[in-house]
């Protein structure tokens, strides 16, 4: 069963004000200069902010804020997010891979931008929604 | 410079207690657009069997990045921080981290290897409260990029 698709737009200014509330300052996330000099095309998301926001649609698909047991990804490519007013999207799709005789869903996350997978091996483990 | 895989299954001293406050679970579900009801008002989370608000899923590394930093800044381990990307992550949940938890990270490293040239460093991290009710088990995996 594949679950409704959830887009998330991510500018410049979403990454400051998680870096501030996550405490994660690499400057690779505000700083072109810093982006640049290592090899980046500019300023990327925290992995974690894309993780975050993945995790929103896991919690929206289960239906409550507190139904997560599991929740694990690898991060393949960057996001990179223009000094824009548009920022850069992040689309979100699941399907249910599995629902357990004791109560859990597991599904398996698909997170893409510009067309490319950001994530793999995305999978999340939730109470299943009763 | 090769990580040393001889740190295989070093544990480390746990962390001074965090105290996780309300107002930084709201602040953290406001920055990453989380307007679930539970995340803000205590109502709404006790509603849901909750003493306090409920952090989201993301929240614990706000806390095991900030305790990741015995291991990574261990020179005997020699991880240069500004070659380090982030490979993988994983939370494994008993309970969703509540505002008035106090929580004490002890991480342990599970695997070190050099392949291609570059380092790979996987830590395990046990959050429990101080009275030792765990919380939330999470896994990262850093990659050491190799010079050039």
């Amino acid at each position: 069963m594949e679950l409704p698709a959830r887009t998330f737009r991510v500018t410049r200014a979403d990454l400051v004000r998680y870096a501030g509330a996550s405490g994660d300052f690499n400057p690779i996330h505000w700083s072109d200069r810093t982006a640049t000099k290592v090899g980046l095309p500019g300023v990327i998301a925290h992995g974690m902010f894309t993780m975050a926001l993945v995790g929103r649609a896991v919690t929206d698909w289960a239906g409550a804020p507190d139904a997560v047991v599991d929740y694990s990804v690898r991060f393949t490519r960057p996001v990179v997010v223009p000094d824009d007013d548009q920022g850069t999207e992040i689309e979100v799709t699941a399907t249910v891979r599995e629902v357990t005789e004791d109560g859990l869903t597991r599904l398996d996350i698909t997170a893409t931008c510009l067309g490319e997978k950001v994530l793999s091996q995305a999978r999340a483990t939730i109470r299943t929604p009763g | 410079m090769s990580l040393d895989p001889s740190f295989v299954g070093r544990t480390y001293p746990p962390t001074a207690p965090y105290q996780v406050g309300r107002e930084k679970i709201r602040e953290f579900a406001t920055a990453i657009g989380a307007t679930e009801a539970a995340h803000h008002d205590p109502e709404a989370a006790r509603a849901l069997g909750h003493p306090d608000v409920i952090a989201p899923p993301t929240f614990p590394v706000v806390l095991t990045m900030a305790a990741s930093r015995q291991i990574i800044e261990d020179p005997a381990l020699g991880v240069d921080y500004s070659r380090v990307v982030h490979g993988d992550q994983r939370f494994a949940y008993n309970r969703p981290v509540v505002a008035g938890d106090e929580l004490i990270c002890a991480n342990t490293i599970e695997d070190v290897s050099n392949r291609g040239g570059h380092g790979f460093l996987t830590t395990r991290t046990e959050v429990t409260t101080s009275a030792g009710e765990p919380v939330v088990t999470v896994w990262s995996k850093i990659v050491v990029r190799g010079e050039g």
